[in-house]
């Protein structure tokens, strides 16, 4: 084991938790504005690697598919916003989890009727082929540029909250649903916008994600998860949070399927040290989940009272 | 006719439509169909367990799966051990369906305790993700724990005996799963008849005032989600029975909220939703798979009509709305 | 005289810079009714939490019939004798008036872990809770949901659901609130008569009912309780006029 295969997994961790962060920040924003617990956010992942990948195949250009991924999954969001989403908001959680249950098999069930129940895949574009010399790690140039798009996004998406108009009010709408109405704010269009901007960063994490993983159905429930996972750990409504959880996921969950096996092959023989490391790596980041809800049960930075 | 005596009509077809439909088929001579049966007699006990904890107490558990799966690798880990003729934990293996049902009620009560005792601390939405994450903790120990299978899953070669029955006949076994049934159901009516039924369901409603007349709601609702856990764990070894074969696949987060679907499909708090819910999802699943292979897009669809439209489930479309006296 | 059934021994409990509860320290004693009064946000919410066990004291105790209850939860205080009625009617929706009861009798029993006898089949049972809806006269509503009860019934509800703790002390929160006159009236007298079975902690802002009734007053404003007295000494005190009944007169 050396320094550069650890520090190489430690990037890797970084870029896994940029990625759960994109997922994060729409289902925490979705939850702490309208209240909405949105299981079918896994779904909009899932199509927009879908997209992507369709596009990208048919024109050859990565970029195209990166962006037909972000607007197919923003539209679908808006259009379950209006159709389905919204009529949940005054429902209790029980009712919210079936719903959007149901839309993960609607939604699942549909993609896999338009692009058959194969898997797609999706190339690195070519600007960010091959590797980078890192100090003393060779280190994936695709990798390395997600890092930079999740802090990138990160930025972005911390600027538009707390520097737009959008931003002041998405945060009035956490704190006070009637004041901004009353305050002639059109709540209803806001939802839907806020919903939107969630579903297009699930897209945008899906597309980048679907070149170094296969694109197919199911792909987005895994990630969900563990996006769930990162809220509550975060706190949910709270986009540092999510932040913070995103980033402990990632780098626990990586370095733990990389450090536990080799930790327990000092004291077992190495066939077993592989089943027990692995086995314990696997339910780390829930073992941690429990922990804190134990100790903080709302979580890391609680954003309501 | 009334509400409620329009539900104990419903409840009685029900029970006898589950009786009548496979003894036909026993006379028919058509197994599938008793399986069918059988296998909705036992995701019907899954899901009376569940609606202790979700239709009386209101903890909406979305990780039932993990008892499931837990009583699941009960049955299987006893008829491995039985098989080889290996002893577990000191103890030697069983292909006795009574004692494995009684270990896996213990086990899937205990770890129902442990989860339980942690889980209700928090409320909300926490409670949903934190029953999620102990199922994903389980389900991912059986995937990657190479002892009994892992991914690839445990088969049952010789399925475990019942006394005075052949439960290699569909027949006998559907008999075991719907006497079974029958108990689990009745289990639930006293529960919510009796003394602890009351509390459970007032703190449901209104947890200030129960503790505020003396009534902890930690304790109560600490039992009822052990009880669920128990029966959901039953069920979860006579599903390994039936199918022969346990896998991680049990205690996917899927089948925690398949679990939920079929209560809803059912009707909340009902005391025949479950057998009810089970069977509209098993047909469902028999029927329009048949049709189509994108039958989970129309029970998607219906489950979102069900849940927008019609939130009393079957029950409560036929009976009407729940009357509590 | 006999020891105070309830007694607080200075009480403070602070929501960041807020002092909700400053030093509180009050009795109530056996046969009284002692009326807690003072402006909105004077704290009397935050107080009732204290008493109650909702909320846990920075400092200070609460003492029930000699044995500190500080420490103990919610429901531990109810079951040694500690009746609340809830300022915003909180009773159990879907039951009836009379299943309402029953729940509080089965907690005072204290068997609530009973799984198999239908309480429906609980003879004993029905007829105390019928006799508890009795001496609110809410016998001839007793089998309606709570929820489709009037405003006026469910005060009521909410007087019998506490009788039926048979406790060591009441605490009462607004029982007054949206009575009317005549519903308020009735109230007054049945209180009267309560109080001969365990005393009243009574937090009401309806000043005529709580001149006639009360047999001492304390005067909370700012979390501090400024003056406890008979209902003249509270009358004739210059820093009660200034602080409360100056800004909002009531007789």
């Amino acid at each position: 084991m050396t320094l550069a295969l650890v520090l190489e997994q430690l990037l890797n961790g970084v870029q896994f938790g940029l990625m759960l962060f994109l997922m994060s920040a729409g289902l925490t924003l979705v939850f702490g504005v309208m209240g909405l617990i949105n299981l079918a956010h896994g779904s909009l992942y899932m199509i927009g690697a879908f997209l992507c990948a369709a596009v990208a195949g048919a024109t050859g250009n990565f970029w195209l598919g990166l962006l037909a991924g972000i607007a197919a999954a923003a539209a679908a969001g808006a259009l379950i916003e209006v159709v389905v989403i919204r009529r949940l908001y005054d429902r209790d959680h029980l009712d919210q989890v079936l719903a959007t249950f149901a839309l993960i098999l609607i939604l699942s069930e549909g993609v896999r009727m338009i692009f058959g129940p194969f898997p797609l895949y999706l190339n690195v574009p070519d600007l960010f082929r091959g590797t980078v010399r890192l100090g003393i790690v060779d280190y994936s140039l695709y990798r390395l540029a997600l890092i930079g798009f999740g802090l990138a996004v990160a930025l972005g998406l911390w600027l538009l909250i707390a520097k737009t108009r959008l931003g002041i009010r998405i945060r009035a709408g956490e704190s006070d649903r009637e004041m901004i109405a009353a305050l002639g704010v059109n709540i209803r269009a806001l939802y839907t916008v806020v919903f939107a901007l969630g579903a297009a960063l699930a897209g945008l994490a899906g597309a980048l994600v679907g070149a170094i993983q296969s694109v197919q159905v199911g792909m987005g429930e895994p990630v969900l998860i563990l996006a769930f996972v990162v809220i509550v750990i975060g706190g949910i409504g709270s986009i540092k949070g999510a932040m913070v959880g995103a980033l402990l996921v990632g780098v626990i969950d990586t370095m733990g399927r990389f450090l536990l096996p080799r930790a327990f092959a000092l004291f077992l023989d190495t066939s077993q040290a592989m089943g027990v490391g692995a086995a314990l790596a696997s339910m780390l980041i829930y073992l941690l989940m429990a922990l804190i809800l134990i100790f903080r049960p709302k979580g890391l930075f609680p954003a309501h009272g | 006719m009334d509400s409620a005596r329009r539900e104990w009509l419903l409840n009685s077809a029900l029970a006898l439509a589950l009786f009548v439909v496979p003894l036909w088929a026993w006379i028919a001579g058509e197994p599938f169909i008793i399986t069918l049966a059988t296998r909705v007699a036992i995701l019907a006990i899954a899901a009376v367990g569940l609606n202790i904890a979700l239709g009386l107490g209101g903890m909406v558990s979305f990780g039932h799966a993990l008892y499931l799966g837990i009583g699941g690798y009960v049955a299987g880990i006893a008829a491995h051990h039985a098989f080889n003729g290996t002893p577990v934990l000191g103890l030697p293996g069983t292909n006795q369906m009574l004692p494995v049902w009684a270990i896996a009620m213990l086990v899937s009560g205990g770890v129902a305790a442990v989860v339980g005792a942690l889980s209700l601390r928090t409320s909300g939405i926490f409670f949903i993700m934190i029953t999620l994450a102990f199922a994903q903790m389980g389900f991912f120990f059986a995937l990657s724990w190479p002892a009994y299978g892992g991914e690839d899953g445990l088969p049952i070669f010789m399925r475990n005996q019942f006394p005075g029955m052949n439960t290699n006949r569909p027949w006998d076994l559907f008999l075991i799963a719907y006497a079974v049934l029958m108990a689990a159901l009745l289990v639930f009516a006293l529960l919510r008849a009796a003394r602890f039924g009351a509390a459970l369901m007032a703190i449901r409603q209104n947890p200030d005032r129960a503790a505020a007349v003396g009534i902890s709601p930690f304790g109560i609702r600490l039992t009822a989600f052990i009880l669920s856990g128990m029966i959901t764990g039953l069920a979860g070894a006579m599903m390994a029975d039936l199918t022969r074969f346990v896998s991680p696949a049990m205690m996917a987060w899927t089948m925690s909220g398949e679990l939920i679907v079929i209560i809803i499909l059912g009707g909340v708090g009902r005391l025949f939703g479950p057998v009810a819910g089970a069977a509209i999802l098993v047909g469902f699943e028999v029927f329009f798979g048949g049709v189509t292979e994108h039958w989970k897009l129309w029970l998607g669809l219906v489950l979102l009509a069900v849940v927008l439209f019609a939130r009393g489930g079957l029950i409560g479309l036929i009976a009407g709305r729940a009357r509590h006296g | 005289m006999d020891d105070p059934v309830l007694e607080l021994r200075g009480l403070c409990r602070n929501f960041g810079a807020l002092k909700a509860t400053d030093n509180v320290s009050l009795t109530l004693r056996r046969g009284e009714i002692h009326a807690l009064i003072g402006p909105n946000g004077a704290g009397k919410t935050t107080l009732m939490g204290l008493i109650s066990g909702r909320i846990a004291p920075e400092a200070g105790s609460v003492w029930l019939a000699g044995q500190n209850i500080t420490g103990l939860s919610v429901a531990q205080r109810a079951r040694l004798g500690l009746a609340r009625s809830f300022q915003v009617s909180s009773l159990i929706p879907e039951y009836s008036a009379l299943r309402n009861v029953m729940l509080a009798l089965q907690a005072k029993q204290g068997h609530s872990y009973r799984f198999l006898r239908p309480v429906a089949l609980d003879r004993g049972l029905q007829s105390a809770a019928r006799d508890m809806l009795a001496r609110v006269g809410l016998v001839p509503r007793a089998s309606v949901a709570a929820a489709f009860l009037s405003h006026g019934e469910r005060r009521l509800l909410e007087i019998a659901v506490a009788l039926a703790l048979n406790p060591q002390c009441f605490l009462l929160d607004e029982p007054m609130a949206g009575l009317g006159a005549e519903g308020t009236a009735r109230l007054v007298t049945f209180l009267q008569e309560l109080k001969q079975q365990a005393p009243i902690l009574l937090v009401e802002h309806d000043m005529d009912a709580v001149f006639r009734l009360a047999d001492r007053i304390s005067v909370l404003v700012y979390g501090c309780v400024i003056a406890t007295g008979t209902v003249a000494e509270i009358r004739a005190n210059p820093a009660v006029r200034a602080a409360y009944l100056g800004e909002e007169p009531a007789t």
